[in-house]
């Protein structure tokens, strides 16, 4: 499994949202993009889950350029993402949501039960509120309902927009503690979005630092929590 | 306000489901039955004195019960696919009932074949014209497929305005009678000599609508149409080809828009671009929405309600449409979902979310 992005610029009308950005996934491992509000990492996950069009440049997914395929498509190749906000279907219930994760699975009837045991081993809030509507969840709920549903079509690679947005500090560990578990034991491989960049790197393998619309840095994650530009303009001084 | 407010939250639909619930097999069965029997007997009502407060002044009923009520019904559950179903809001619907309408005029008039042979052909011109429109449009959202729909009930009813061959401003009269249909049993022969057995065929039409909107609905188009109209980005994310199922949705909704425009077409013998304006596309859609959308026993209330309505107070001349109007204002007031509103999971359980922890 490997995901390159070559030099790509995406546009949102006349404005230049991504500026030539090249990035690699490799197998197995946990990257993480990092930036402020309007660094282009949103949209550069929507442009490889194939919600943003792309005005040039590349994105190579096992070698196939995937960059004018349909976002549905994708998904059948092995990109599952957990958009930002969330995006559950509020008035489904939890089962409903899960089960259309699994949509375009050929085999969904025979694969579905495993996953759902493998999706509520993960998060065993959910299994509780298997009957209730997705709209009636708390955040958190709703994030791991998010992740959850994503999972349900067997990705190769999980592209996970800002996790930890609007939780409760307790719930930002548990979201982070699961987004490790997904890696290690079901060895998927993960691409992370995030503001909380403290979170973000100390989970990450490697990361990249995006600043309007171009990477600025990349690096290994532990070395990027002890770089000094870092920390000032991401980590904040004393706090974590 | 304590009465508005328990109106506001009085859940017909609800009650209606926890009784049906409730039922087995055999009851539902004879429940559907006795309700078709019902709607079947309808054409009746005016004969006997116990019912005859439905019958309308001036227009014959039975009449009435098909051109409009019958086809605002079977619209209005063709617009729900669209509108109800998977959230697109389309303002031109009138566009597919005219198609369906000069189908049957072109086809009848300058061909040997009747209606029932028309019928197929409507539908399928109807579909062809949902695709052809759904393909580039359907890419767009909310209010600006909204305009674009509205832009396209006005080029069908313009092209047929100045296009002379097919009449024009005009029109087409002398549209041919459906033949009549012997069956073994003679109840229900069609004959045009008999106003009934026009709108049983109606009826006929409404139910097949209906059990295909059902059988779709608890399928994977229905899953995928939930989806999109809930979040089509999300949608797209779980694999769900949303333009694809869009565009079908679109096209079953012109399929039934076109049936309807056949039997408007081969009952009133008379088609004209003055028939299909944009308040059609309205009045449809507004019976959508007072019945319920995307809901089908309410869209079938409220195509009932908003085409007999003004059919019964005729008697009162000019103030009809004042109290037309007025009428939708107030019951829209007391029931801003519409008379019989989908169910709304998002808001069952809701303390109970709360009370979890974050």
């Amino acid at each position: 499994m490997n995901l390159e992005i070559k030099d790509l610029r995406v546009f949102y009308g006349k404005i230049e949202a991504i500026k030539g950005i090249s990035v690699s996934v490799n197998q197995g491992e946990i990257v993480t993009l990092i930036g402020a509000n309007g660094a282009g990492k949103t949209t550069t996950l929507k442009t490889i889950s194939g919600l943003r069009p792309v005005t040039s440049g590349s994105i190579i997914f096992n070698g196939q350029d995937i960059s004018k395929l349909p976002a549905h498509e994708r998904v059948e190749l092995g990109i599952s993402q957990a958009p930002e906000g969330r995006g559950i279907f509020p008035g489904m219930t939890v089962l409903e949501n899960l089960e259309i994760g699994k949509y375009f699975r050929k085999d969904r009837k025979a694969e579905m039960q495993e996953d759902l045991d493998k999706v509520f081993q993960l998060f065993p809030r959910l299994k509780e509120r298997v009957t209730q509507a997705g709209g009636t969840l708390s955040g958190g709920e709703q994030q791991m309902l998010a992740i959850g549903r994503a999972l349900m079509a067997r990705p190769q690679v999980l592209l996970l927009d800002e996790p930890s947005m609007g939780l409760a500090p307790m719930m930002i560990q548990n979201i982070f503690n699961i987004i490790t578990a997904i890696n290690k034991e079901l060895g998927t491989t993960i691409l992370l979005v995030e503001q909380n960049a403290q979170q973000a790197l100390q989970r990450a393998n490697r990361a990249y630092v995006l600043e309007t619309g171009k990477v600025v840095k990349e690096a290994k994650a532990s070395d990027l929590l002890n770089d000094p530009d870092v920390r000032a303009a991401y980590l904040g001084t004393g706090a974590h | 306000m304590s009465t508005k407010n328990s109106l506001r939250n009085f859940n017909i639909r609800d009650k209606g489901a926890a009784i049906w619930s409730g039922w087995n097999r055999f009851q539902r069965t004879s429940f559907g039955i006795a309700m078709i029997l019902l709607a079947g007997a309808l054409p009746f009502a005016g004969n006997y004195s116990f019912s005859n407060f439905l019958n309308t002044p001036i227009s014959n009923f039975a009449d009435v019960l098909v051109y409009p009520v019958g086809m605002f019904v079977l619209m209005s559950l063709g617009l729900n696919i669209v509108v109800g179903k998977s959230g697109m809001l389309d303002l031109g619907y009138v566009a597919f009932f005219a198609i369906g309408a000069y189908t049957m005029a072109i086809c009848g008039k300058w061909t040997d074949l009747n209606t029932w042979e028309i019928l197929p052909l409507g539908i399928a011109f109807a579909m062809i014209a949902g695709v052809l429109l759904g393909i580039p449009t359907l890419r767009l959202r909310g209010d600006y497929l909204a305009i674009v729909t509205m832009g396209f009930g006005e080029i069908v009813r313009i092209t047929a305005l100045n296009t002379q061959k097919i009449g024009g401003p005009n029109g087409m009269a002398n549209v041919p009678n459906p033949p009549s249909i012997h069956t073994p049993v003679g109840v229900l022969d069609f004959n045009i000599m008999t106003p009934n057995s026009f709108y049983w065929f109606v009826l006929i039409l409404i139910l097949l609508t209906i059990w295909m909107i059902r059988r779709l609905s608890v399928r994977r188009p229905g899953r995928a149409w939930e989806a999109i109209r809930q979040d089509e980005d999300a949608a797209e994310l779980m694999g769900v080809p949303t333009l694809k199922y869009k565009i079908w949705s679109f096209t079953l909704g012109a399929g039934v828009g076109g049936a309807a425009g056949v039997v408007y077409a081969s009952k009133t013998l008379y088609v004209s671009p003055d028939a299909f304006t944009f308040n059609i596309s309205v009045l449809i859609l507004s019976c959508v929405v007072f019945g319920g959308i995307g809901n089908i026993w309410g869209v079938v209330l409220g195509g009932v309600f908003l085409a007999y309505l003004p059919e019964r107070i005729r008697f009162i001349s000019n103030a009809r449409q004042l109290v037309f109007g007025l009428t939708l204002v107030i019951i829209m007031n007391f029931r801003p979902d519409g008379i019989l509103p989908r169910k709304k999971r998002e808001k069952l359980h809701a303390p109970a979310a709360e009370s979890g922890a974050k």
